[in-house]
């Protein structure tokens, strides 16, 4: 591959840098009126009124919407294809604007105004009557006896799913597991261990905020310009949620700053899109705050695991449990899919003799509603597996990493419920590759038995991660090429550009397949579902796999057109193109095709006989150069013989699956008597197939690890259990890692061309998130033997353990 | 946008006080990093405002004749920390306020700003208290001049009324000559935080430099206000510099002389755990910049910049 594999420049970073790329806030009309939304200030209840006198008399307030005009069906907003099974659709459990509070900040009402200030001040006096019920802000406290559901019409009590899994056998239990292995080794030969595992409520904290403007078209057109990283599945949750037939809603996603997962669901574009319908069609922009983002659009799932295993005295697993339960908050949002997500990794992990047992549980509480975040529950599995891991291997004082090589996922593991498969497989050599970067064997040893206030420590984890969503669900997407003039071409994907570098790939991949030049390749940034061909979005690590296959299909079309196009010109340059000035360069490429492919007058150039390389025709793979395809362009558009315009457009679905894997190792120094935790040196390994572009790869895994430094050591959504109130709902209270936080990054591959990924490659987008925090944690349990199960080891909380521990 | 209905840029300090009396909605603004803030945040919405940004007479760090340095109340942290007088003769202050935030804010935030916002976690406001800095303020009825350890009244309350404006802090000469120290701001994380706590330690040798002739501890968000622990300083006074066992009780009688709470930000024990523990850093790092300068003891010089004038 020439194009492929090479880190070429961003298509976007020019404009990214200069400033010039325009973002869904640049783009708004004149005179655009401004919507606030008025959230609850109570957890759990109902509004019973408003007093919106006050609110009426600012100066500038066009309009005030509440709860009881909107309509009264409810529509779902994860960001999943749909489903024309009717189980298999997601949960429709919020309106536009909600009587029944389930969570602190409910949207109850929105204000339009001529003017931001106008907006806020207006909000701001809005006044609200409710009927109060105690909040039930924690997992434990909506599943206990008598709970008051949320969600009366849709689940009787507020468990939005259970499921079971199992490894091994169907109807494995870990209670006859562990009566085997007595029977089998004896209880002398074994151990059992049981631990709780906590992850915490993580934002999402992507630099743009969810902003969107809406207006009705002067065809009807209701038209939202929105920083989501769905466009098409936007489309249809606002028709869904304004009982608009599809294509009467128009979504259009310009350049976007950020996501990562949390504008994998719809938020505010269907009230955006309400509000301008309300003043008549009027264009209404809405923005929503930084707190408001925080408490009011998603977050990651604070998992918490508990876990049991069994284990033979040398080291072997017989058998796990994992009971997961999911803080899901007020709305259904991807609903069970991520913990059932978080327990498939749990058993597929280790290959455990015996069997394993999974129960995952997702659960409504009246708190902020958790959804899709980079990597989609594995973060918090990881976490709950390689914690129990290291548990296990130091209770057996074991070598962590011999631990896993012994128990660990194999090749060719494929998981029996999906069959979901290691189609290549790297982990060992990422395994092998982190032992080397981070001197394992010599600091294992060197670290033992220090003393001390400050000691180091290092500690490795794991992971596996399947890249996009078959067969669990729907996998499809499409692209189209677009020839012009000069032979340069627009690729328009319908995956998006969300700042993961999905542009640049795809034009590298286009330029691979095509033979046109990456320089005269224009993509299309903006995803517009009037124009833009069929996709789901920006999830999953999907893109580069399953966008990937649609784009190499659709330029392997696009090519055989120019070829076909190409050998008419060869043999009609006597007829149809005499009159053009383009005579004799065709008759001498004719005459150099015949020559060099040892044809006669009569007989037929055919389209398998030239090659595109290099956006130039010629004579057979790697033979001499024929025409520019600028003259094949030019003649295909304006041939009064045979006029073409050179286009493909292709829709593939996606029916493969296949694991990427990695690890992270990491060197800690821990200052206990102020507990805190310094990472001296970190790497990630990565089994991502083929890199399409190695520089863009390298940019996720650098953010991916810093985002699970801020889930290992700072960030943690607050809510006080009281009040269902988050508590730190800005980005000073909420423990981002700055620049200054972050160390130096390290980021090898392995590179091994996987038989099922376009281009070879695979998931890689999520995956450096996943493994860093355990790392850390099995670090610290180097250094200081403490074992910190709950994220994020905050120094706080490291210096409660050390006290009780009496090391400092 | 933001949402204040009147905004009102000040010629001098006295028409700032004029502006101020006039409007009794009227409050200052300054840097920003604090006012704009509430205003967003709904806290102070609708309110005038008074500008003092841009008075001259309010920025700046002069050295008076009898040797007293005064500071500008709206002298930004960033050229605070690279005066060369503070360089020279207070570096404590210029590394104390070079913690607060990130480069914006500091290029913004003015030290007079962060004493009259009343915060415990002012990262300028234990060094100062350990040089029993005076403040400036000046109002309808004239000038004042109030040692800082009088200032804070409460949690997010001064002595200041609304119409006086700050104008100058004065550090005296024999507050900083001979003095050695150090700032230590624990936060959860490098940049762009508050203080979960602040430890300022402040050191004079005796003329061999084998003993502690003097000694100060301050904090911030030890209590509600920032505060000193001179029974703490008591114990150390004559000991000699590398006597573990007074630096470990220095730290141990901190503890008797705070009065942190537990919030949802920290715990009390946590604080505690710090308060014990930064005393006895601080003043260590504190002693190692005093012994380490081999130079005419005229000021905390920082071995790490030599005291050299990088403006």
């Amino acid at each position: 591959m020439k194009v492929v594999g090479q880190g070429m420049t961003r298509v976007d970073a020019w404009g990214k840098v200069t400033g010039e790329a325009k973002y869904s806030a640049d783009l708004e009309p004149r005179d655009i009126l401004h919507g606030k939304v008025v959230h609850s200030t109570i957890a759990n209840g109902l509004v019973k009124g408003f007093d919106l006198e006050e609110a009426k008399k600012v100066p500038g307030v066009v309009k005030i919407i509440t709860c009881f005009d909107v309509p009264e069906w409810q529509f779902p907003t994860a960001g999943h294809p749909w489903s024309a099974e009717l189980h298999h659709r997601d949960i429709c459990d919020r309106r536009l604007l909600n009587q029944r509070v389930r969570l602190y900040g409910d949207d109850i009402a929105a204000v339009i105004a001529e003017t931001e200030v106008a907006a806020a001040q207006a909000a701001r006096l809005v006044r609200a009557e409710y009927e109060e019920y105690e909040p039930a802000v924690t997992v434990e406290a909506a599943m206990k006896e008598g709970a008051v559901p949320l969600h009366p019409d849709i689940r009787k009590d507020n468990v939005i799913a259970h499921s079971h899994m199992t490894m091994v056998r169907p109807d494995f239990t870990f209670e006859q597991g562990l009566e085997e292995a007595r029977s089998r080794y004896g209880e002398e030969e074994l151990l059992v261990l049981e631990e709780t595992y906590d992850t915490p409520r993580i934002s999402h904290c992507h630099l743009e905020l969810p902003v969107s403007w809406a207006y009705v078209d002067t065809n009807g057109k209701v038209t939202v310009t929105s920083s989501t990283q769905i466009p098409h599945i936007v489309r249809r949750c606002v028709a869904q949620a304004l009982g608009l037939p599809t294509g009467r809603v128009r979504i259009i996603k310009p350049y976007i700053g950020g996501g990562f997962g949390n504008k994998q669901d719809v938020l505010y574009e269907p009230l955006n899109a309400f509000l301008s319908m309300a003043v008549g069609g009027r264009p209404v922009r809405l923005e929503i705050s930084r707190e408001e983002t925080i408490y009011g659009t998603r977050t990651r799932h604070a998992i918490e695991g508990r876990t049991r295993a069994v284990v033979t005295r040398d080291g072997r697993v017989l058998a796990r449990k994992l009971e997961a339960y999911a803080n899901n908050g007020a709305y259904a949002s991807h609903g069970h899919a991520i913990c059932a997500n978080c327990g498939n990794v749990f058993k597929g992990l280790y290959q455990d003799e015996l069997g394993t047992e999974v129960d995952c549980y997702t659960v409504y509480t009246s708190s902020p509603t958790a959804g899709a975040m980079r990597a989609y529950g594995i973060p918090q599995s990881v976490w709950i597996t390689e914690c129990q891991a290291d548990d296990i291997a130091a209770a057996l004082g074991m070598d962590p990493l011999e631990f896993r090589k012994k128990n660990g996922v194999k090749d060719g593991y494929r998981d029996p419920a999906n069959g979901i498969t290691f189609h290549s497989y790297g982990l060992d050599q990422c395994l092998e590759r982190g032992r080397q970067a981070i001197g394992w064997d010599r600091k294992r040893k060197a670290y033992a038995g220090q003393t001390g206030p400050v000691r180091r420590g290092v500690g490795m984890a794991m992971f596996m991660y399947k890249t996009g969503v078959y067969p669990i669900s729907l996998e499809t997407a499409s692209a189209r090429m677009v020839l012009n003039q000069d032979g340069s071409l627009q690729l328009c994907m319908g995956a998006t550009e969300i700042g993961q570098g999905a542009d640049t790939v795809f034009t590298q991949m286009a330029a691979e397949t095509t033979g046109i030049r990456a320089d005269r390749i224009y993509i299309v940034s903006t995803q517009d579902t009037d124009t833009t061909p069929f996709d789901t979005g920006a999830y999953g690590s999907r893109q580069t796999y399953v966008s990937g296959m649609a784009c190499k299909a659709c330029g392997e079309k696009l090519r055989r057109r120019i070829l076909e196009y190409a050998a008419y010109m060869l043999n009609h340059e006597g007829k149809d193109l005499s009159k053009t000035v383009y005579k004799d360069l065709v008759n001498q490429a004719a005459a150099q095709v015949r020559e060099a492919l040892g044809l006669s007058g009569e007989e037929e150039i055919r389209e398998e006989m030239l090659d595109l390389a290099d956006s130039r025709i010629l004579a057979g793979k790697g033979g001499r150069e024929l025409l520019d395809l600028a003259v094949v362009a030019e003649v295909a558009f304006y041939s009064r013989d045979r006029s073409r315009h050179i286009t493909a457009e292709v829709t593939h679905q996606c029916r493969s699956n296949t694991f990427a894997s990695g690890c992270c190792f990491v060197d800690v120094e821990v200052d206990m008597p102020l507990g805190l935790v310094t990472v001296k040196e970190i790497i990630n390994v990565h089994d991502s197939g083929t890199l399409i572009n190695p520089e863009t790869a390298l940019g996720q895994v650098h953010g991916g690890m810093s985002m699970g430094l801020g889930f290992g050591l700072s960030e943690e959504l607050l809510v006080d259990e009281k009040t269902g109130r988050v508590l730190n709902d800005n980005l000073l209270d909420y423990k981002i890692p700055t620049a200054m936080d972050v160390p130096d990054l390290k980021a090898e591959f392995v590179i091994l061309e996987d038989p099922t990924g376009p281009y070879g490659n695979k998931a890689l987008g999520e995956p450096p998130a996943i493994p860093v925090a355990p790392a850390i944690r099995n670090a610290i349990l180097h250094a200081t033997g403490v074992h910190m199960n709950r994220a994020p080891m905050t120094a706080q909380r490291l210096i409660e353990k050390f006290r009780e521990q009496n090391l400092i | 946008m933001f949402d204040i209905s009147s905004f009102y840029e000040a010629k001098s300090v006295g028409d700032a006080i004029g502006a101020l009396v006039r409007d009794p909605q009227a409050q200052i603004i300054s840097g920003g990093t604090d006012v704009l803030i509430r205003v967003r945040e709904g806290k102070d919405a609708g309110r005038s405002l008074v500008s003092i940004h841009n008075l001259k007479e309010l920025k700046g760090v002069e050295l008076l004749d009898n040797g007293d340095i005064r500071i500008g109340a709206g002298t930004a942290f960033t050229h605070i920390t690279n005066d060369p007088l503070i360089q020279r003769l207070v570096p404590m202050l210029g590394e104390a306020v070079d913690t607060v935030g990130g480069p914006q804010i500091r290029n913004m935030g003015t030290i007079g700003g962060n004493i009259c916002n009343g915060a415990t976690s002012a990262d300028s406001a234990s060094t100062l208290w350990t040089l029993e800095a005076d403040l400036v303020l000046e109002g309808p009825d004239g000038e004042h001049r109030i040692p800082v350890e009088k200032f804070y009244t409460g949690p997010g309350r001064t002595v200041r009324d609304r119409c006086q404006v700050c104008k100058y802090v004065v550090i005296h000469r024999d507050a900083y000559e001979g003095w050695y120290g150090h700032y230590m701001k624990y936060g959860k994380r490098k940049a762009m935080e508050i203080a979960t706590l602040g430890c300022a330690v402040r050191v004079k040798l005796s003329e061999d430099r084998t003993r502690i002739r003097d000694v100060r501890l301050a904090y911030g968000v030890a209590g509600p206000t920032p505060l000193r622990c001179r029974d703490a300083e008591e114990i150390l006074k004559e000991c000699r510099a590398d006597d573990q066992e007074a630096a470990a009780a220095f730290g141990k009688m901190a503890l008797t002389q705070v009065n942190p709470r537990t919030s949802w930000r920290a715990s009390r024990e946590f604080r505690m755990q710090l308060i014990e523990e930064l005393a006895k850093r601080a003043l260590a790092a504190a002693l190692e910049k005093a012994l380490a300068d081999t130079g005419e003891p005229t000021g905390d010089r920082n071995p790490a910049t030599g005291g050299e004038s990088n403006a």
